[in-house]
């Protein structure tokens, strides 16, 4: 038995079981807190902080996704203060590498780009960095293009958790951090990767996309697929 | 250096003298032969002066390598026990005075004061170093080592440990200052059959060395801190998570965990009762990061060393899920202490709720560069100027940096502040594992903020945003100011995401990259605005651009 919880989210009275996160409970009553690396399906990472929420009685602010509820919580997800946090953590992915929507593939089918419309961000006040990034074609179907990579980690965890293949990890650290395949290989080297395609369908950018069409031809927009693969493994027992 | 890596070393070498004298010796030199006097052929001068004393005849006079002595500026250091005689910048061809000296050493002689550095110190962690063979267990159990494990397996519950832990006021050393008793309890009421002891010795901090010195100095005494540990906690194993930069720490570390398996002080069944804890060597490859205690757990475990959220904090749910309880170097180190001589006497050291002592690394534009372990609440001003001897060339003092590059620096006015965790809170710093970075007239403020983020930003792990980007971004207005070219709406754009930053970031190393800026924007801002407003820098270090000449 579950033991289900009350709380408050921007003064709404909301119900939520035992262990579910603030996010999770928000989604389900339609409560939008913005979120890039959070995907229904894939395990929480807490690491693009656009989640992040003020609890009463908490002196810091917590990443929404990775928080669990407990009884009587008093959450507010949308204020002026944190609005202007998510528009400054906008600001920083854009301005981190080398993103212009009007040459990108996934223009306006882009969560990053949605993000900052939602946001209300208008201009970028910041300096880029551009840090020198490759692009890795040489996969048949999907490229990469590490130049609109935000470092979700979608990829990564649909790969290992979903796919099971775990093609996809991380490397380096700090502006050199990169997603990889196969301990850095180039991508149609891979012999664990078995072109599925999951990771090119949870990107929210447009890092990763199949070869030779604009991602509004391709199937970017609702993968509700996820939520339902995960159910079919956990009654598996896998 | 012609004996590290250590790894092949004997097991045992006490004293270099042979051993044809019966009885104790009547004079010893002690050799100080941590890593900054090795790295000044310290280990040369013991089997020089072990040679010398020899062919002159002193059979009595034992020379023995021993751990820090403390006051690493005058290094290599020799030390004459008996007198207290300190020889300073010794070089291997040139002992004949200690060995002078030596010859003069009568049985009743007294040791002398060795001036304020050493006078004004408490030893409580730092009680044998410069007193016992790092390596030798004997060296250990005869200044009543093991004596607190002894008495907590025989006469102690783990609740009367915890008990004692918690009314000695005992804080987390390596910086955030939790109450380790709190701790303790926390992870001995967590549920789950198998729970971990963590030693965190990733010292990483710019300047700070004090874990490096506890390990290379009296290895043992973690091992008993964290066996006593795992006592109160019900925990079986245990783990030293140490950086690979230390390599002379790691290699004593080493040789105490095997040589305290072979007595017995680690294992099955320590000291004859059914307690069993064991200890294992964890290497750091060098990431900054796996100081922050969630990392420091996914590289334990042999993952990425990336932090994550807390709650569910380690205590609860930590290396691989169980319970775990993670202290500093330093805590472990004055545990054995506390447990011998009572949580009162240690209680009864310090000031308001910081209470016993802190060991501090000395570093910068200082006299007397080096270890020292001070009671909580003696002000910056003594431990500046008694202890650490004042500034280098008798040059105005302009700040000290502690906290590493989560802490601040403080300025001159506010010297007569006692040391404790709250006051260097208020002050804009914090109090971090102990590195104590003094600076003068020739630093420029704006210039060591930059540094500090440079070093934040090599070392963000990179996964969370504000962080990663954040910290480059930073550093890039810092750059821009120190280069001249910045404007008063960057100095703004620079507090506005120092504040983001702060609020937003996952861990303590981005939570706490932004403090440099902050505390320096808060004593300096003046040298902020020269170098914004007037294009020059007062320390004169900034290499400020000139504007090129437009011709009208």
């Amino acid at each position: 038995m579950t033991t289900v919880y009350t709380l408050k989210i921007d003064g709404r009275d909301v119900a939520g079981s035992e262990g579910q996160s603030i996010m999770e409970v928000a989604e389900e009553n339609g409560i939008d807190i913005p979120g890039l690396c959070h995907l229904q399906g894939i395990h929480d990472r807490g690491a693009c902080r656009l989640c992040m929420v003020e609890i009463a009685g908490s002196p810091r602010l917590a990443a929404a996704c990775m928080t669990t509820i407990s009884e009587g919580m008093e959450v507010t997800a949308h204020s002026e203060r944190l609005l202007e946090y998510r528009q400054a953590i906008t600001e920083m992915m854009f301005m981190e590498r080398n993103h212009v929507c009007a040459v990108c593939v996934a223009n306006n089918h882009c969560e990053l780009q949605g993000m900052a419309a939602g946001l209300g961000l208008t201009h970028f006040d910041l300096p880029r960095i551009n840090p020198k990034v490759d692009i890795d074609a040489s996969h048949k179907l999907f490229a990469i293009d590490h130049n609109r990579c935000i470092l979700c980690l979608r990829c990564v965890r649909v790969c290992d958790e979903i796919e099971g293949a775990h093609t996809w990890d991380i490397m380096h650290r700090g502006l050199e951090t990169r997603v990889q395949t196969d301990m850095g290989i180039p991508w149609g080297e891979s012999t664990t990767c078995t072109s599925c395609g999951k990771c090119v369908q949870v990107c929210p950018t447009g890092a990763l996309f199949e070869k030779g069409r604009p991602v509004a031809a391709g199937s970017k927009t609702k993968r509700p697929f996820l939520p339902w693969l995960r159910v079919v493994q956990e009654e598996r027992g896998l | 250096m012609s004996e590290m890596p250590a790894a092949a070393r004997p097991v045992r070498r006490r004293a270099i003298t042979e051993e044809t004298h019966e009885g104790p010796p009547r004079a010893t030199a002690y050799v100080c032969e941590a890593a900054s006097c090795m790295s000044a052929q310290a280990h040369d001068i013991t089997l020089r002066l072990g040679e010398r004393t020899a062919r002159a005849g002193l059979g009595d006079v034992e020379v023995k390598r021993v751990g820090c002595l403390g006051l690493c500026a005058a290094g290599p250091l020799v030390e004459i026990a008996e007198t207290g005689q300190l020889f300073e910048r010794v070089r291997p061809d040139d002992v004949e005075p200690i060995v002078k000296a030596l010859k003069k050493v009568k049985p009743a002689d007294t040791r002398r004061s060795q001036g304020p550095f050493f006078e004004k110190q408490v030893r409580v962690a730092t009680e044998n170093f410069g007193r016992v063979d790092p390596e030798s267990l004997e060296d250990y159990l005869a200044r009543g080592g093991y004596e607190a494990l002894q008495r907590v397996l025989s006469e102690m519950t783990s609740a009367e440990v915890r008990e004692e832990i918690t009314r000695s006021g005992l804080r987390g050393r390596g910086g955030a200052g939790y109450p380790t008793g709190l701790k303790w309890t926390t992870v001995a009421k967590a549920q789950g059959t198998q729970k971990y002891v963590i030693c965190n010795a990733d010292e990483g901090d710019p300047g700070a060395f004090m874990d490096r010195s506890v390990l290379e100095s009296d290895p043992y005494r973690i091992l008993e801190g964290m066996a006593i540990a795992a006592f109160a906690v019900h925990a079986t194993e245990g783990y030293v998570y140490c950086r690979a930069e230390y390599p002379l720490a790691v290699a004593r570390l080493r040789t105490a965990i095997r040589l305290a398996q072979r007595a017995g002080w680690l294992g099955g069944g320590i000291a004859d009762t059914s307690f069993t804890f064991d200890v294992q060597v964890r290497l750091g490859a060098g990431a900054f990061v796996c100081g922050e205690e969630t990392a420091l757990i996914a590289s334990v475990e042999g993952r990425r060393g990336t932090p994550r959220p807390r709650p569910p904090y380690p205590a609860v749910q930590g290396l691989w899920d169980c319970p775990t309880l993670i202290n500093n170097v330093e805590t472990f180190a004055s545990v054995p202490a506390i447990i011998r001589k009572g949580p009162d006497w240690y209680a009864g050291i310090g000031a308001g709720k910081s209470r016993g002592t802190k060991v501090f690394a000395l570093a910068g534009r200082i006299v007397n560069t080096g270890l020292v372990e001070v009671p909580m609440g003696m002000t910056l001003r003594e431990i500046i100027d008694d202890i650490g001897g004042g500034i280098v060339d008798g040059r105005p003092f302009k700040a000290v940096q502690t906290g590493g590059p989560s802490g601040g620096c403080i300025p001159a006015e506010h010297l007569d502040t006692p040391v404790t965790y709250e006051s260097l809170i208020e002050l804009g710093s914090f109090m971090g594992s102990g590195g104590m970075i003094v600076m003068d007239d020739t630093s420029c403020m704006v210039d060591v903020a930059k540094y500090f983020q440079d070093f934040c930003r090599d070392e963000s792990c990179g996964k969370c945003v504000p962080c990663r980007v954040g910290t480059t971004q930073m550093w890039m207005l810092l750059d821009k100011i120190t280069r001249g070219r910045a404007t008063l709406a960057d100095l703004a754009q620079l507090e506005r995401l120092a504040g983001i930053v702060q609020k937003m970031s996952l861990c303590g190393l981005g939570q706490g990259a932004p403090n440099p800026i902050f505390s320096t924007l808060r004593y300096f801002r003046d040298e902020y605005l020269a170098h914004v407003v007037d294009k020059r820098c007062p320390a004169g270090v900034c290499a400020i651009e000139q504007p090129a000449e437009v011709m009208a």
